[in-house]
């Protein structure tokens, strides 16, 4: 049950640990693929996400892991890593920045960009041209599925911004959509 | 699980479209956040070993230390990873301990900077039954004058046994020290056939290579063709300068210079 793993985290850490990678890996996983646009990278981000929390929980009174809302947070945690690495891969000279794998080629509209790729691929490169905040919760509400609530959580945000990033981020989207794909 | 409280996404074909965006994270994820340990029989005893996606972790004798869950609670707090038992041991563990050549072993030292990697790869190199001095390595790794760092890296090396720096003794012939305990270091070379009394006296006489007349070549004393030669036909020398102007060539097994 997903429900109780705050309490059985909270009760005994090592236990319940694996159930918490295999209850989100799905969500962190997919939130490390849309947000970087790295297929290569994602796993070790996800991974990477997870071992931070590990760390994390055994540092937290018990008291406070029983009152986590772990996907939110995990969300949060791998949200700063894929900003992290792509400010650390932009700084890296002779790497393309992370930002850059989405942008078009020189010469290029950003749909001809887009149809470099074909299908989901070309949907998550228009993603790419999205400003952050609404990335981010074009990503995690329609991707990964959030409620507004937890998306907020994992944004930092009131769910009334939330809201409006969404919103704005789906009608930047859809103006970013060719005419016949629409 | 969560029931979208808004507009349906099914009937916006671009809400659709995104979630199926949603990916499943890779199979055996769970393989690369979470580290496995097993215990392995071996000729010094069994070990408790600890292993990633990626290779050997972490090693210890389990007769160092105070029970499976002590082993595993270390590995969780020095590497910041979460560990439980496996089911089987990784591929080629059992021989690797069995002939004590860590050699063909994949190994996980990304908690290790990068000078400790090269020491430790270098120390894999030196075989059962002969020891090298902290010198060398630190020779062999281009670092000559980091011999006290590679003594330091080797105390931190977090698979002692499989990569053996319990091999790298003092260029005195004395055995030196050992994260364990420097008893522990003597009891594993004697395990291995290493002639330590041998090594000691050599060390006290200022000698510290064996050469044989009849090949022209010079080895530290432990090396596989030092302990060939027939006390007949044996040299001893204290330095390489000596070994060169006798004629001699460095042995390019143990390569003493």
């Amino acid at each position: 049950m997903i429900e109780d793993l705050p309490l059985r985290l909270s009760e005994d850490l090592e236990a319940a640990f694996p159930d918490v990678v295999g209850a989100y890996e799905g969500a962190v996983y997919s939130t490390a693929l849309r947000m970087s646009g790295r297929p290569e990278d994602a796993a070790d981000l996800a991974a990477e996400a997870f071992l931070r929390a590990y760390v994390a929980l055994r540092a937290y009174p018990p008291a406070r892991v029983g009152e986590l809302q772990l996907r939110p947070w995990l969300l949060t945690i791998v949200l700063n890593l894929v900003r992290n690495e792509a400010r650390a891969a932009s700084r890296r000279p002779g790497q393309v920045p992370l930002a850059d794998h989405h942008r078009p080629a020189p010469g290029e509209t950003p749909d001809e960009g887009a149809q470099r790729h074909d299908g989901q691929a070309r949907l998550g490169c228009l993603l790419g041209q999205l400003p952050e905040a609404q990335r981010t919760a074009v990503v995690l509400r329609h991707v990964v599925g959030l409620p507004y609530g937890e998306l907020a959580q994992a944004m930092g945000c009131p769910e009334g911004t939330a809201k409006s990033h969404v919103a704005r981020g789906l009608r930047r989207l859809r103006a970013l959509i060719p005419e016949e794909n629409r | 699980m969560s029931v979208l409280p808004t507009a349906a996404p099914e009937e916006d074909p671009l809400a659709a479209e995104l979630a199926a965006l949603s990916a499943p994270a890779p199979a055996n994820f769970a393989d690369q956040v979470i580290a496995r340990w097993v215990e392995v029989d071996g000729p010094l005893g069994p070990l408790y070993v600890a292993f990633t996606d990626r290779g050997i972790a972490s090693v210890c004798p389990v007769a160092w230390v105070d029970g499976a869950d002590r082993f595993a609670e270390s590995f969780r707090s020095r590497f910041g990873r979460p560990v439980r038992p496996a089911a089987r041991p990784p591929a080629g563990l059992a021989a690797a301990v069995r002939s004590g050549r860590g050699t063909g072993l994949d190994y996980d030292l990304r908690a290790v900077g990068e000078f400790d990697r090269a020491v430790l790869a270098k120390t894999l190199e030196i075989p059962r039954g002969e020891v090298r001095p902290y010198s060398w390595i630190a020779r062999e790794i281009g670092r000559p004058r980091a011999v006290r760092a590679a003594g330091s890296a080797l105390g931190r090396n977090p698979v002692p046994i499989l990569i053996p720096c319990h091999r790298v003794v003092r260029s005195d012939g004395a055995t030196g020290n050992y994260g364990f305990g420097a008893e522990r270091k003597v009891e594993l070379l004697r395990t291995e056939q290493v002639d330590l009394d041998e090594e000691l006296a050599l060390g006290r006489r200022g000698i510290h290579y064996l050469a044989s007349d009849t090949t022209g070549v010079y080895c530290y004393p432990s090396c596989a063709h030092a302990r060939r030669i027939t006390a007949a036909h044996r040299v001893e020398l204290a330095t390489p300068a000596a070994a060169a102007a006798g004629g001699y060539r460095p042995c390019r097994h143990c390569r003493p210079a």
